[in-house]
């Protein structure tokens, strides 16, 4: 797969205005201050649907380039100039970063509308838009880079936006606490993929995209597997996937709007643009590809099981959304059958789910910001639209036959199947039980949210949201529906791909499609139909049931995912902080000084002469540098 | 126009300021600071002359200026400037005028029941004093003339410390003196044994930076010769385990002492690594360079998680500065154009950063008279600009890409991750810890319901956006266009790694190939 990074021109190389559009929209309402906040709203809308209409010229232009030449790059300065290391801010506009280009700014624009109303309460509204528009614009570097290291800046950029956005309600202890939590485990995937850029730049000698490439068949293996490996931890850091997926859960503490956008549609599936941008490196590792598969498998099974013991609307979204975006890893895993395929999901569910939030959040808005179901129920008909609109998104979900999601979720489970060996039907089996459980724990949530008897609260006054809400929740149900059918069928999005990730492999089909799709809508069923026994036919208690198995117990408890965290991470760290602080004040410090002072038998005054300092100071110092003269010359170093 | 003796000016306009400042009646406090921020900003309106007129490509030492001074032992009074010498004076012509801002009313009360003792006049004037000395640390080019200024530069900091510093500000200040001065001895007698050493080589015994440079000592010798400058500039730095007196100082300290203690002070150490460890003896550099560079990693991890276990916002700055020292230490001891450029970037870009944090944190005392984190809570809410300021400089701090810090901590972890991977990943892993102890203090202290204490506070009045904004804008600017100072900086790292011998002085282990 030879692809040529061709200079762009004309109105290909206007795409630094993508980034800068939405920046500077967000410079504008952060330094404006109090006075902009009666039209800080209108500037953050119109800042990010400037840039779709921009990001769709940019399309059409590139879908008219030639073939061979749908990739275009643009070095804008050059930034890091020291030796050998050469990095230049540059983008590339390639069918990739197209796809990516639309999904944000489109959905981040119908987004920002639906935010007018949803935030209209909010004292701070101007500075939600503010932190959503330098969302827009860090995540818009972040698949516009044509390096790695443009790349990394966007990569972090998000990474504050969330922190910002998560912890938007402050005052809130436990919003900025899992705003802060998300940071911090997003730091440790980073921590991988920047030690990715450094053995690119030992081996290569440079960063960017087309060097990297280019050079990647003269590595060894080791090398290529390390690289893959790396990229996985950042990628799963940002992407929320085992074993990093406990912040995503948590950032349902920053407002709904926020949990549509960055954490479901665009922000988390990053992981899965970084695995996919870096395929022709993971072309050449089995195993890091078997590995991706490994953790796909894992997270979309595990958060598809404690998505079912869940009460909180949006966390069973969080963990829908983690399960989701392990098929799409699942998918990546899978190579060149499955590039194509997991950005097709990515889009779908980029779709369902950002309607599915903004669904949950119409329900919060006109229900006090209740989030628990157990307190909703038979809200189907106080608000048609938002129930409407949510049971399209769900029913795309759990793939129901020709909705979106039921095209992405069968291609994935296929390809799967496909891959061969036990593997492959571990991946598959696994993959379609997921389905199973998928549309148990969703049809669980429409049940108690929409249907059944009233449980709502004495002062719970359930209403309609306003058009501004409305009218995005209408569209990406559109999208929900449709978006499936037009990718594959109208608009083959594996075309468009192609000359990113080659031409797509025959398949060598282990089971046939069609036997793929009727089981999976079998188990689909099963699920709906387990939902509908369990939950449905009977009352939906107010209070969580106690007396539950083990199983649900270790669901509830996100199968311990933050037990393990706290008890492995978090308390060890905290008792070795504080033995070190304890150390360094009495230890290091006071030794020099005990010692000093039992030498110079001043022990009790020696705080108070100042001859008692000079002794124990010229005698911390001369012993510390003893102790270091003889380590040093003790270990003959060449 | 670069005829004009430029550093002798530097040095010569704070220092005469300074002595000029006790003639003025004490109590004209007005007149006294508009002296002080005059000359303060003519120093940097000089300095940024200085590094516009900078000829990178030029020769290694530039507005070179040699005076006779002792020409019975070959001392003389020689300055001039590297590319890295002349960073660091731009970042003091820069700090000082923030600090003075910051330090408007310092001793302005004195006598009045707060228990400090120095005035007004006094504090600045060892200020302008303590500018002319680190001016003149960084530009000297004879080494007895470096070692007059490394001594010298103590005394300013010491009564900075002593007399206008926190309650237990004479220990403190006692405490950084005494560490500081046993290692400015044992740097005396390298300085003399490489004047003896020299006598030996070519007849003539000299201080000369470039004439010690070329001639080749001993291995074993060199040695010892290294390790008196070691010594010293480890605890000037300071790398672990010299480290005990920093936060103490850095925690007593005025605010503005503060600031210039950890930003520009501390930074002859990582300097005089750079400056005279490295080039004068090469062998023992090389040597040595694997002990240290675990010192260094020891610093970063160690640094970072007593930062992470402080209750006292002033010392958590200090440890923060440990830390980051560490990662400096490991770019120079890297020995390659990538790790070493970014070592003294870094030593900028830390003094901007830090300094920022630090003069944020001393808004914060100012208002809430306390500098325990936990006195604090939910500031956010009544003062969205200082807490916006706040986040800044810790996102800084952190080396978030978009701000200066993460270029130089990006060099140094490339550039050392070559020759000395696991150091490399090692230090790395320090990332993350410096988003730990930022993002907790901010938290605690920013986040959360607004504590009693917290709800009258100001937010920040126009003094205080005046002196910060500078720094908060570099912070972006140089985080996204850092070539200016990256081009002035590589030559004469380039320069210092082929005095080292350091190989093909880059970082690259494999071959490109793909250009």
């Amino acid at each position: 797969m030879e692809t040529q990074y061709l200079p762009a021109s004309g109105l290909l190389g206007s795409a630094w205005l993508l980034v800068v559009i939405p920046l500077l929209g967000a410079a504008v309402l952060l330094l404006g201050g109090r006075r902009l906040d009666k039209i800080g709203h209108l500037i953050g809308c119109a800042t990010i649907l400037l840039d779709f209409v921009l990001a769709v010229a940019l399309v059409a232009a590139l879908a008219g380039q030639p073939d061979g030449e749908k990739a275009v790059t643009d070095t804008l300065f050059s930034f890091i100039p020291v030796g050998e290391l050469q990095v230049d801010i540059g983008l590339l506009l390639d069918p990739l970063s197209a796809v990516f280009i639309l999904l944000i700014t489109g959905v981040g624009a119908l987004i920002h509308i639906y935010s007018v109303g949803y935030m209209g309460h909010d004292p701070d509204r101007r500075r939600f838009f503010a932190y959503m528009n330098l969302f827009v614009a860090a995540m818009l570097l972040l698949v516009l880079g044509n390096g790695y290291v443009v790349l990394y800046i966007g990569w972090e950029g998000v990474g504050l936006a969330s922190y910002l956005l998560i912890a938007f309600w402050y005052r809130r202890p436990a919003a900025a606490t899992a705003a802060k939590k998300a940071f911090i485990m997003n730091r440790v995937g980073d921590v991988g993929l920047i030690i990715a850029v450094f053995i690119m730049f030992a081996t290569l000698g440079s960063t960017s995209f087309a060097d990297v490439f280019a050079g990647a068949s003269g590595l060894a293996a080791g090398t290529v597997t390390a690289l893959g490996l790396l990229l996985l931890l950042g990628a799963c850091g940002k992407s929320g996937q085992v074993p990093l997926q406990a912040w995503l859960p948590d950032a349902m503490e920053g407002p709904t709007p926020v949990s549509a956008l960055i954490h479901a549609a665009t922000m988390v599936t990053a992981g899965v643009y970084l695995i996919a941008r870096s395929a022709p490196l993971f072309d050449l590792s089995e195993t890091a590809r078997t590995v991706v598969t490994i953790v796909g498998l894992v997270t979309l099974l595990y958060g598809a099981i404690v998505g079912c013991a869940y009460d909180d609307i949006k966390k069973v979204l969080a963990y829908s959304t983690v399960s989701q975006i392990g098929y799409m890893f699942l998918a990546v895993g899978l190579g060149p059958a499955g590039y194509a395929v997991a950005i097709l999901h990515l889009l779908t569910h980029g779709f369902f789910k950002a309607g599915l939030f903004l669904g949950a959040g119409s329900v919060m808005h006109g229900m006090n910001d209740e989030v628990d179901m157990r307190k909703f129920g038979g809200l189907g008909s106080k608000m048609r639209i938002t129930y409407i609109t949510f049971a399209l998104g769900y029913l795309a979900l759990i793939g129901f036959p020709f909705l979106s999601g039921y095209y992405s979720k069968d291609l994935i489970i296929e390809v799967a199947f496909d891959s061969g060996g036990a593997l492959g039907w571990i991946l598959g089996g696994g993959a379609m039980l997921a389905a199973g459980l998928t549309a148990f724990y969703m049809t669980r949530l429409m049940v108690m949210t929409f249907f059944g008897r009233p449980r709502w609260d004495k002062d719970a006054h359930p209403h309609e949201s306003p058009a501004v809400m409305t009218v995005p929740m209408i569209i990406l149900s559109l999208g929900s529906v449709f978006a499936g059918f037009i990718l594959v069928n109208v608009f083959p999005l594996g075309a468009w791909l192609e000359p990113v990730f080659g031409p797509e492999p025959e398949a060598d089909h282990v089971v046939a499609p069609i036997v793929v799709s009727i089981l999976t809508t079998v188990v689909v069923a099963l699920g709906v139909a387990a939902a509908w026994f369990f939950v449905a036919r009977r009352e939906v208690p107010i209070r969580p049931p106690v007396n539950v198995s083990p199983v649900i117990k270790a669901a509830r408890a996100n199968l311990y995912g933050d037990a393990f965290n706290e008890s492995v991470f978090m308390r060890p760290g905290q008792w070795l902080t504080r033995a070190m602080v304890y150390v360094d004040n009495r230890g290091v410090d006071g030794a020099v000084n005990g010692l000093a002072a039992g030498l110079g038998g001043t022990s009790g005054r020696l705080r108070r002469t100042q001859t008692g300092f000079v002794r124990s100071y010229a005698l911390s110092m001369l012993g510390g540098a003893l102790v270091v003269t003889m380590a040093f010359l003790a270990v003959r170093f060449v | 126009m670069s005829d004009l003796p430029f550093l002798l000016i530097l040095m010569v306009l704070p220092l005469v300021a300074g002595f000029g400042l006790l003639a003025v009646p004490e109590d004209r406090h007005d007149l006294i600071r508009r002296i002080t921020l005059g000359v303060s900003l003519v120093v940097l309106v000089l300095a940024v002359f200085m590094t516009v007129a900078f000829e990178p490509s030029g020769p290694r030492f530039q507005f070179v200026q040699s005076y006779s001074w002792i020409p019975d032992f070959g001392v003389r009074f020689a300055l001039g400037v590297d590319g890295i010498a002349l960073v660091m004076i731009l970042l003091i012509g820069l700090l000082v005028p923030v600090v003075i801002g910051a330090s408007w009313n310092e001793g302005a009360d004195a006598g009045r029941g707060t228990g400090k003792t120095g005035s007004m006049r006094t504090f600045f004037a060892w200020l302008l004093i303590l500018e002319a000395l680190l001016i003149g640390v960084f530009a000297a080019t004879d080494i007895f003339l470096f070692y007059v200024f490394f001594e010298a530069m103590l005394v300013p900091m010491y009564f900075l410390i002593g007399s206008f510093g926190g309650p237990r500000r004479q220990y403190a200040a006692v405490k950084f003196f005494l560490y500081s001065l046993v290692g400015g001895l044992v740097m005396l007698a390298s300085v003399i044994g490489l004047y003896v050493v020299s006598a030996n080589e070519i007849g003539q015994g000299t201080f000369a930076f470039d004439a010690l440079r070329q001639i080749s000592i001993d291995p074993d010798l060199q040695k010892l010769l290294f390790l008196g400058f070691f010594i010293a500039f480890a605890i000037k730095a300071p790398l672990v385990p010299f480290h005990t007196w920093l936060p103490d100082a850095g925690a007593e300290a005025p605010i503005g002492g503060a600031v210039l203690l950890v930003g520009v002070l501390d930074k002859v150490g990582t300097f005089g690594f750079l400056r005279y460890c490295l080039p004068l003896f090469p062998d023992a550099s090389r040597a040595f360079a694997p002990a240290i560079l675990v010192l260094a990693v020891l610093g970063i991890l160690y640094g970072a998680l007593l930062a992470m276990g402080q209750t006292d916002m002033k010392r958590l700055v200090a440890y923060t500065s440990i830390a980051h020292f560490g990662f400096i230490a490991l770019g120079v001891f890297a020995f390659t154009t990538q790790a070493g450029t970014g070592a003294v970037l870094y030593m900028v870009n830390h003094g901007i950063s830090t300094g920022a944090l630090f003069l944020i944190v001393g808004m914060l005392i100012s208002r809430g008279k306390s500098r325990t984190i936990g006195d604090y809570g939910g500031v956010s809410s009544v003062t969205p600009l200082l807490a916006g300021a706040f986040l800044l400089a810790g996102l800084s701090s952190l080396a978030l890409p978009g701000t200066n810090s993460f270029v130089s901590e990006f060099l140094v972890l490339l550039g050392s991750f070559g020759p000395y991977p696991v150091f490399s990943i090692l230090a790395t892993v320090g990332i993350i810890l410096a988003a730990l102890y930022i993002l907790l203090m901010y938290q605690r202290t920013m986040h959360g319901p607004i504590k009693p204490a917290v709800g009258g506070f100001k937010d920040l009045n126009k003094r205080e956006m005046a002196y910060l904004s500078p720094l908060l804008a570099l912070i972006i600017v140089l985080g996204v266009y850092p070539k200016p100072l990256l081009d002035i900086i590589t030559p004469a790292v380039n320069a210092t790694m082929a005095d080292v011998g350091a190989e093909g002085s880059t970082a690259q282990a494999g071959n490109g190939g793909d250009d």
